[in-house]
């Protein structure tokens, strides 16, 4: 199960790149190994506006249907289309793979997100 | 004793001893006895098959179906041909003793038969998608309503007076749990008052729900309709007549989003009022917001073609509390029957079927004009039901009619009494034209 | 013999029918302009011969309760009585109008009265509606219910219903569908309710609990007289998932255990066929605290089905009543709870047993015992239809992994039980000494392995 550095990550499994004022949000590997093969994703408009913790769409496999929450408050400006008509690239590269990018009113991005280190630790926990 | 319970006192035993127990009893320790029944429930000695018979026979003698009488009621129920197919494919146990096609290994003839019965809405509804059925007409509309608010995410439903009073109740019910407003368009001049659709429609408007042919019978204006609810980004959900499809204009070709219905009149009879089924076809671009089961084609690891429950990921048993809906059951029998039913009748017989109700009720609705003694309630163009006003009471009337045999129509005035009294004429391929005259007759000679 | 593969469409030929009308004995009329449709409907041209040799291929390629065992847990596939599919046939019960006039239709409302009693007997309610077409239906018509006596207390806040983490997943979904918050509340080890847990989530916004009894582990929770007890003092209602009612008829009544609204599966229960996935019918029973369903009733939720309900079904329903009688339903429940018990016990040393107790009529297994190659219960379902076999129900209750629920059901014979259970029992042995077949499952029927990813990535739902 990979975690990459330099990201942020959510305890609900999504993983946040900050870019300045914006940030792409997507699933982690642990995630989509868990989904399965995706077989389609919903996303949301551009312009639509979100909380931290707000349910953004889902990512539909074969046997769930997980929705997905954006981590932090914002924005969307895009949207990744390419996953409505490959959505397997979710499993093949799921840090590659950005459903949604936000421009960011949360000031300070680290509060309430997990580094790398502790989002290993939050993934071993809950197997348990 | 009983023929559907296999373990005899041998049988019993055997399972009692294995279980290391002394009596049957003993299973039922977890069940407190403070709430174990003291006596047997209060029901009648158990019957054998002879007696069983005997007593539906009896209840069926004082019902008086369609094959005794000649039926000239519809109003959301239908007196329509069944083919003796369709009875023989209901029939096979393999289709009605299996369930749910969860292992679609064994479940190929289910799932190719819901297959094609999608195939076979979406060819006569003119839309992209079907999915497996629903409860009946009147839930489709439910749920139907709430893929439109789901899908634009406004909380206003538009539904016309002239869409069926039992599918209007059964919506408001729906739509209520969730607040959703449901306002309802007045009839007028027996349709759909085109002017306050153009007023009403806002952009708080969901989807617009209208039925054609609508209750009375007669044919709605789609066309400006659907300008008006697509120049505000709502959709058009149109609830139709399977039957009128064989000859009339389709809800996809008239732009429709989600078209819905009662199935019933496609090979499944009467039967009081249920199972029916409702058929729900949409557009491709809300296929899967579409509730039910829906199959789907694909291929084994041998790639030969099989079928499989699809999209399963929005119902119940997944999803739970977020699911599309909570439908579990569909209708397969019934869906099944619908299949057969179009299989049979096909391309052409659909059509010839369409085209005598059109033109028997129109040989009716024009005799029974003839004297003046009674009229149209609007001249209006009409695909198999009118309804007839004149001076004679309803309620003398069914009695005359009844008193020769013969079920009436429907008197209307019960959920529209702005219109004032009158009865709503239904007459399907299998009314002939001495039943019509003979239906004639009687009413001209009533004072 | 041959394999049939075809579609009903692929057997169409332009001239052929499979239908004759009479001709028609009056005059064309003309069709109104603008109104006609342009394109023909794709719909096949056969003859009478095709369509029968089609659907009659179609359904030797099904699996049924009339072919074998068809143990689904949660689903009572029992026999389904010949005299009931007669009785639904009879032309005075399906060839009646919902609109004709009251005289016309006395025996079908005797025959509604009477099933109504009935019901009301075995689960000890006062009175009942049969309009919901299905389980899930009466699931959302019971929880309409509890809101609406809620608001006509003048109580607004009520709008929680708890449930258990165990439950069928139409129980949220309906509560959802119903309006209502969803609260899940956990079992304990031993398999019921978690008591403590319960307690914590109880309090004034809670409209009522959701429950079945025995529940989808297949154990009878003995605590719920306590549970309806805690819940009705916080003046919330009891609602009964009638859904296993097969272990209880005659034993015990929903009514006496304190439940206020129950519903009950025809389609599960009383014998009534499952068709395929439907129609069920959904039969609301409830006590009496003032709700009922007949819209002309000035406390009504209103109608949630058109017409009465699935009468066709109704009729099956009584003729089983009738047959049974109290005696007969009291053996069934009694043969259903002793013949899960003793397949529990002949699978307990192969297959994990959660929870190693009396079960009532169905019991939930945790995969297999000795697994070193890490075979899954859907590879065990797969393997069981290549001994000609209906799988169990399959990862359900959520709560236990690799779950197996299996319910015989009263209608199947020792001999019938026994060689399930040595197919079972071969397959555990097979899982350790050759495993790659049980992976590879299922080899013998029509189609293998099903490539359920692309029918969900690219639907193709119609030809």
């Amino acid at each position: 199960m990979k975690v990459l550095d330099g990201l942020y990550y959510s305890k609900d499994h999504e993983w946040v790149k900050p870019e300045g004022s914006h940030a792409l949000v997507g699933i982690t590997d642990h995630a989509q190994l868990g989904l399965g093969d995706v077989v389609y994703v919903e996303l949301p408009e551009e312009g639509d506006e979100f909380q931290a913790g707000d349910p953004i769409g889902v990512v539909e496999s074969v046997k769930a249907a997980s929705d997905v929450y954006t981590p932090i408050a914002g924005k969307v400006i895009r949207v990744n289309g390419k996953l409505i008509d490959h959505p397997e690239r979710i499993n093949q590269d799921p840090y590659g793979s950005w459903l949604i990018e936000l421009e960011t009113t949360d000031a300070d991005m680290e509060e309430g997100l997990l580094s790398p280190e502790e989002y290993k630790m939050w993934c071993l926990e809950e197997d348990e | 004793m009983f023929p559907y319970l296999p373990a005899t006192p041998e049988d019993e035993t055997k399972i009692l001893e294995k279980l290391g127990l002394h009596s049957a009893e003993d299973v039922f320790e977890d069940i407190p006895p403070s709430i174990r029944l003291q006596k047997d429930p209060n029901l009648e000695r158990p019957k054998s098959e002879l007696e069983v018979e005997r007593i539906l026979k009896d209840l069926c003698s004082r019902n008086l179906d369609a094959e005794r009488a000649v039926i000239f009621l519809g109003a959301g129920s239908y007196d329509h041909y069944i083919p003796s197919t369709v009875r023989y494919v209901t029939g096979r146990s393999e289709f009605s003793t299996s369930y749910t096609p969860y292992q679609p290994e064994v479940s190929q003839g289910t799932l190719q038969a819901i297959f094609e019965y999608q195939s076979m809405i979406c060819a006569i509804t003119g839309m992209d998608v079907s999915n497996a059925s629903l409860y009946d007409g009147a839930s489709a509309a439910a749920e139907a309503a709430r893929m439109a608010t789901n899908r634009t995410r406004r909380r206003q439903i538009l539904v016309s007076e002239t869409v069926h009073p039992e599918t209007r109740k059964v919506l408001s019910t729906f739509l209520g749990c969730h607040g959703i407003a449901c306002e309802v368009l007045p009839v007028k001049s027996g349709v759909t008052d085109m002017e306050m659709l153009e007023e009403k429609v806002s952009r708080e408007t969901a989807g617009v729900i209208l039925q054609n042919p609508n209750f009375f019978g007669f044919f709605e204006d789609i066309g400006s309709a659907e300008k008006i609810i697509h120049n505000k980004k709502g959709l058009l959900i149109l609830s139709v007549d399977p039957i009128s499809l064989g000859l009339f204009k389709t809800p996809g070709e008239w732009g429709a989003d989600i078209a819905i219905g009662e199935g019933q009149s496609l090979g499944n009879p009467m039967s009081f009022g249920g199972p029916y089924l409702g058929f729900l076809a949409c557009t491709k671009s809300l296929m899967r917001k579409m509730p039910g089961r829906i199959v789907g084609q694909t291929r084994d690891t041998e790639g030969k073609r099989g079928f499989v429950s699809t999209l399963q990921t929005r119902e119940q048993h997944i999803r739970r509390e977020k699911a599309t809906s909570n439908i579990c059951s569909n209708e397969s029998l019934n869906a099944l029957a619908a299949s057969v039913y179009l299989a049979t009748m096909g391309k052409e017989g659909l059509k010839e079927v369409a085209r005598q109700c059109y033109d028997k009720a129109h040989y009716a609705a024009s005799i029974l004009t003839a004297s003046g003694k009674y009229r149209l309630l609007y001249d209006h163009p009409f695909f198999m039901e009118f309804p007839v006003v004149g001076a004679p009471s309803d309620e003398r009337i069914h009695e005359a009619l009844l008193r020769e045999g013969i079920l009436g129509g429907y008197a209307f005035q019960k959920d529209y009494p702005q219109l004032g009294h009158g009865i709503l004429y239904c007459v399907t391929e299998k009314r002939t034209k001495q039943e019509i005259h003979n239906l004639q007759r009687i009413l001209e000679g009533m004072e | 013999m041959k394999e049939y593969n075809k579609l009903i469409l692929e057997c169409s030929r332009p001239g052929r029918t499979a239908y004759r009308l009479p001709e028609s004995d009056v005059p064309e009329f003309p069709l109104p302009d603008g109104l006609l449709r342009e394109r023909e409907p794709e719909l096949p041209e056969v003859s009478e011969v095709d369509v029968i040799r089609h659907y009659t291929n179609l359904s030797r390629k099904n699996y049924a309760v009339d072919i074998g065992m068809y143990p689904l847990g949660s689903c009572t596939m029992k026999y389904n009585p010949r005299i009931n599919e007669e009785a639904a046939r009879m032309s005075g019960f399906s060839n009646i109008h919902p609109l004709q006039p009251a005289e016309t239709v006395q025996g079908a409302l005797e025959l509604m009265a009477g099933t109504e009693k009935m019901l009301c007997e075995l689960t000890g309610m006062s009175a009942f509606t049969l309009q919901p077409a299905a389980g899930a239906q009466g699931e959302i018509t019971g929880l309409m219910m509890i809101r609406a006596y809620h608001r006509h207390r003048g109580d607004e806040k009520r709008r929680r219903i708890i449930i258990p983490d165990s439950a069928h997943g139409t129980n949220p979904a309906s509560a959802s569908m119903a309006g209502m918050e969803v609260v899940e509340v956990k079992s304990d080890e031993e398999g019921g309710m978690d008591l403590d847990a319960l307690q914590e989530v109880l309090n004034d916004e809670v409209a009522g609990l959701m429950l079945t009894n025995p529940n989808t582990l297949g154990l009878f929770d003995k605590n719920i007289v306590k549970i309806a007890d805690m819940v009705h003092k916080t003046g919330g209602l009891l609602y009964y998932d009638g859904a296993n009612a097969n272990a209880i008829l005659g034993i015990t009544r929903p009514g006496d255990m304190g439940f206020d609204i129950v519903h009950l599966n025809l389609h599960k229960t009383f014998s009534t066929p499952h068709g395929g996935g439907g129609p069920g019918s959904g039969a609301v029973v409830h006590n009496g605290k003032g709700y009922v369903l007949e819209e002309n009733r000035p406390l009504s939720i209103g109608k949630v089905k058109s017409w009465y309900g699935n009468f066709g079904v109704v009729v099956r329903a009584y003729c089983y009543i009738l047959s049974m009688g109290a005696e007969g339903l009291k053996a069934a429940s009694r043969i259903a709870v002793l013949n899960a018990n003793y397949m529990k016990e002949m699978l307990k040393d192969y297959y994990k047993l959660p929870y190693d107790r009396t079960c009532m009529h169905e019991f939930v297994l945790g995969g297999l015992k000795n697994n070193p190659y890490g075979i899954t219960a859907k590879q065990i379902a797969k393997r069981l239809m290549d001994y000609g076999l209906h799988p169990p129900t399959t990862y359900f209750p959520l709560i236990v992994h690799e779950a197996l629920m299996v319910e015989p059901t009263e209608t199947e014979s020792v001999e019938s039980m026994e060689e399930y259970v040595q197919a079972l029992i071969r397959i555990a042995q097979e899982a350790v000494a050759d495993p790659d077949v049980v992976k590879t499952a299922p080899h013998t029927t029509v189609v293998k392995q099903l490539d359920e990813v692309q029918a969900a990535r690219n639907p193709v739902v119609k030809w």
